[in-house]
Formats: structure tokens, C-alpha cells, sequence
């Protein structure tokens, strides 16, 4: 299981273990970590599950199109390492990856 | 401080959720019938029941959540309120918050409690639905709206053969404008769906279990398998029971309270005077409306009062289409389509009687549909012509 550290906005880390072929956003929906919404469940229509991805950005699954329009939206600042949690699907590569929460989600 | 929430479901949980974000350092108790730790309502008539999504990913808040956060979470069903003495379920509360949701609406022909004849609202439900689909070869669908669509969809692709049956003239016809509704019958029927409108139902035939369905004028569907999905009624019985106002649900005003000031009701349940929309009464059964309901009350039980006015929006998983609705529509609102149904991304703008943007669908255009929510909540007034003009640039209008 790939431990996935999750900066909240103050820089407050948690590490949190999650399953291979969860995504990042059920991770932190699973153990009822602050800071992503995921208003729609993973579904790619809410765009509340923004992250930034600090570490290891160029293995994870590539951007779809409907990610990049929809990160256009984002409430917090979009940044280049801007992801939609919700499409980051974890695999074993993917230990020691670190995401920073953004301010807002809603 | 002390605050009971009668209701487990979205609305509830964000409540509390967001109640503690704010600093509510007061007791938080939810008090509901079902059983288990809440889930996610959307995808139980879409990826779940395709079986795309497993059980464990429905989890919306785990048991952790609510032990971390102090969060008491009782199974009961809540029968009386003591207005007087501000008690429920022998806890006092300071504020009392109705987070009751709603129910499937039954149906009362002959046979309607046969085994077979399945509706869909909650996890079991959805379940027994998918084991169902897993062993039988058709099924009929009561009701053309978003859940009956939804599980047409599904079942087709699952290889059922699908017969909706509906009363009214057209699929959706509460929801969504004619020019989306006839595009998603098209894609039902394309993949197999096969619809019988204007259909009153006769009727429920069998045994103990179902063997078939009969309409009023006389056709006769032979299955081992209904859905009922002719919507929802609000949970207001207990709300009506202690003298709060009820209509087309719970009554709230403008900050959600009821007519006792030290009880609020949020989600499904609440029927309120919305803002954007001349402060029409509406009801609104969605996601969306529950969460940001919670959120506006958990300021309000902080002492920061809000007005709830968000703009609600909704969206809907059928075949490769991928509808959201920003707004709400009424049925005599003018209907102008903006893109290519034939390239199958486009828009339907609807425009009230005053030429005011009333609500927009989008068909396969997410980003796009982001912008329009964001237009749709500033009412603007829109000529057709600029509508359907691709050059015309509505996202500026949206931002300016």
C-alpha cells in the first residue's frame, strides 16, 4: 500500500496508507481527511477535489481533457501542478507521494 | 451548546462536518433510521449498479470521521419533538436541524407489493437491484426520470431487454427541456431501450412473485422484474406532526429556519424561497443542494446568518452522455440550443418569460458547462441570437 502524505493549507502533513487502485481522493475520503470535498464522489463533475501534486508528478496517470476543463474552475488558484485527486489511481510506484491541499475547495 | 441533526444522509454529515471546520465546539448528534455508515447517493443508480464502483468506495463519511470529530451517531427512528422543552429523542438541543430527506413514491395499483417489483433509493435497495440485473433477462422500468433513465441505461448495457413505461408525453419531463429529452430517448433507443409513453399502469400480475405488468389499455408485458421510479416525496411527516409548516416539503425561509426558530430543516426535506429565482418556492433533490445547504446553516449556527441563494446544479450518467443542469427551469421557459446535437456536444439555454437565463443543459461539455454555471447565476437577460452565435462569447459574460 503506497503512503500518501497530504500537506493541508497550514503545511500540517498526514501520511495516510491507501489501497493500490483507490485514487488519492478516496484515500483521503476513506479516512475523513478535511480538505477534499469530492462533492460529486469521484465522477468528474465537481471539480472540489483539487490538489497539488508535489512529488512524483510524472508517474502518475496522465491529464484527460475533461480534468484539464475542469481544473479551469477550481476555486483555489489553478497552479502547473494542479490535478483533479479524484484521477490520481494509486499503484505501488506511487509510495512517498505528496499532495498539498489547496486553500478553498467550495 | 448542543446541536441534533434527524437525518444521517449528505445534508446531515456536511452539516456536522462543517460545523466542526467553523469551530463548533458544542455537542453534534445525528439521529437516523438506516443503519451503517453514510454513502454516496449518486452512483447507486450509475457506476455501482454497472458495477464500476465497489461497495467500500460508497463510504462518504468512514466511522473514524465521526469519532475524531466528536460526532454521535444514533439508530433511531424519531417519532416526536418536544417544542416546548427543546428535546428530542430524550437529548436537549439547542438547535434542532431536519435533515429528513425523502422517500420513493409508491405506487397503489393491484400487486405493487410482489415479489420482483423492486424500487431504488438506498444501498440495500441498490444491492438487490444489481443481483437482480445478474439474473433475469428483462426488466420493466416504471417511471421516465432521471433514476428510471439512469437504470435503463444500465440494464441495457448489462444486456437485459428494457421496457420503460411512463404516463407522461416525453422522458424527464419535470427536469430538462425537450431538445435534451428527445436526445437522450434517441440514445436509449439506439442501444435497445424500448418506451411506451402516455402508459397509465393497470396493474402488477402474479403469484407471490411477478410475472407481469398490465397497462390501462390492456398490453400486457410479461416479467420477473420491475422498478417503480416515479420520484420522491419529502420526509415530513414529523415536521408536520409538531405544527411546523409544511407544503411542498418542510417550510424554511430564507436562512433555512422553520416556523420554530430553534429548528432548521436542510436537503431533500426543506422547501424554501430561492433568491436567483424571485424568491420562488422550490424543493430541490440533489447533492449539490444538500451540501451547500449544510455549509449555509453551519455558518448561520455560528453566528455569521446567511442566506441561502446557490444556484443549484445536477448532473446525470446515461450511456456515453454525460447531462448537468445548472439552474432551475420552469415548463413554459423558451428553449434555445447553442452547439451540435449531431456532434453530440451542445447546450440548451432556457429563458424565462421576461427573456431572463433561467437554467442551462449541457450535453457532453463539462467546462463549457462550468462557465454557464457561472452565468446562469447572474440571471442574466439573453437574446436567442446571441445564444446559438458560437462566436458570441459567453464566457466573458460570465466573468464580467
Amino acid at each position: 500500500m503506497p503512503r500518501v502524505t497530504y500537506v493541508s493549507p497550514d503545511g500540517e502533513p498526514t501520511a495516510l496508507d491507501v489501497e493500490e487502485g483507490l485514487s488519492v481522493m478516496q484515500g483521503a475520503i476513506a479516512a475523513g481527511l478535511d480538505g477534499i470535498v469530492a462533492e460529486c464522489g469521484g465522477e468528474l463533475v465537481c471539480a472540489t477535489c483539487h490538489v497539488y501534486v508535489e512529488t512524483l508528478a510524472e508517474s502518475l496517470p496522465p491529464m484527460g481533457a475533461l480534468e484539464d476543463e475542469l481544473l479551469e474552475h477550481v476555486v483555489a488558484e489553478r497552479r502547473d501542478n494542479s490535478r483533479l485527486s479524484c484521477q490520481l489511481v494509486l499503484g505501488a510506484e506511487h509510495e512517498g507521494l505528496v499532495v498539498a491541499l489547496p486553500e478553498a475547495q467550495v | 451548546m448542543n446541536v441534533v441533526i434527524v437525518g444521517t444522509g449528505h445534508a446531515a454529515c456536511q452539516l456536522a462536518a462543517s460545523l466542526r471546520e467553523r469551530k463548533y465546539e458544542g455537542d453534534i448528534t445525528l439521529i437516523g433510521r438506516e443503519p451503517g455508515p453514510t454513502y454516496q447517493k449518486p452512483l447507486l443508480s450509475k457506476g455501482f449498479l454497472l458495477g464500476k464502483v465497489a461497495e467500500p468506495n460508497l463510504v462518504l463519511k468512514p466511522a473514524a470521521f465521526f469519532e475524531q470529530k466528536r460526532i454521535a451517531v444514533i439508530e433511531a427512528e424519531v417519532t416526536a419533538i418536544d417544542r416546548a422543552a427543546k428535546q428530542v429523542a430524550g437529548l436537549p438541543y439547542d438547535h434542532l436541524v431536519l435533515a429528513t430527506g425523502a422517500e420513493n413514491r409508491r405506487l397503489t395499483v393491484p400487486g405493487a407489493g410482489l415479489d420482483g417489483v423492486v424500487m431504488l433509493r438506498s444501498q440495500p435497495e441498490a444491492l438487490a437491484l444489481r443481483a437482480r440485473l445478474a439474473g433475469t433477462k428483462r426488466i420493466v422500468i416504471v417511471g421516465a426520470g432521471f433514476i428510471g433513465m439512469e437504470v435503463a441505461a444500465v440494464a441495457a448495457q448489462l444486456g437485459l431487454e428494457v421496457i420503460v413505461v411512463e404516463q407522461g408525453e416525453r422522458a424527464l419531463a419535470r427536469a430538462v427541456s425537450l431538445p435534451v429529452s428527445r436526445y437522450l430517448l434517441a440514445r436509449h433507443w439506439a442501444g435497445g431501450v424500448r418506451f411506451h409513453f402516455g402508459a397509465a399502469l393497470a396493474g402488477f400480475e402474479g403469484e407471490g412473485s411477478l410475472r407481469a405488468v398490465h397497462l390501462a389499455d390492456g398490453t400486457v408485458i410479461p416479467t420477473t422484474l420491475a422498478l417503480v421510479a416515479i420520484g420522491v416525496v419529502p420526509n415530513m411527516a414529523l415536521a408536520a406532526q409538531v405544527g411546523l409548516a409544511t407544503g411542498n416539503g418542510i417550510e424554511v425561509d430564507a436562512r433555512l429556519a422553520t416556523t420554530d426558530r430553534a429548528i432548521h430543516a436542510i436537503g431533500d426535506a426543506a422547501g424554501y424561497p430561492h433568491p436567483l429565482y424571485d424568491n420562488r418556492r422550490v424543493r430541490v433533490e440533489s447533492i449539490q443542494n444538500a451540501m451547500d445547504q449544510a455549509r449555509c446553516l453551519a455558518q448561520t449556527l455560528t453566528g455569521v446568518p446567511t442566506v441561502y441563494a446557490k444556484l443549484p446544479w445536477f448532473w446525470s450518467d446515461q450511456w456515453d452522455i454525460r447531462l448537468q443542469i445548472a439552474g432551475v427551469g420552469a415548463p413554459g421557459d423558451q428553449a434555445v440550443l447553442r452547439g451540435s446535437p449531431e456532434e453530440g456536444r451542445f447546450s440548451v439555454f432556457r429563458l424565462d418569460a421576461e427573456g431572463r437565463l433561467s437554467a442551462v443543459e449541457s450535453i457532453n461539455q463539462a467546462g463549457e458547462h462550468m462557465a454557464a454555471r457561472a452565468l446562469v447565476a447572474r440571471r442574466p437577460r439573453l437574446e436567442p441570437s446571441q445564444i446559438r452565435d458560437p462566436e458570441f462569447p459567453l464566457q466573458q459574460l460570465a466573468a464580467a
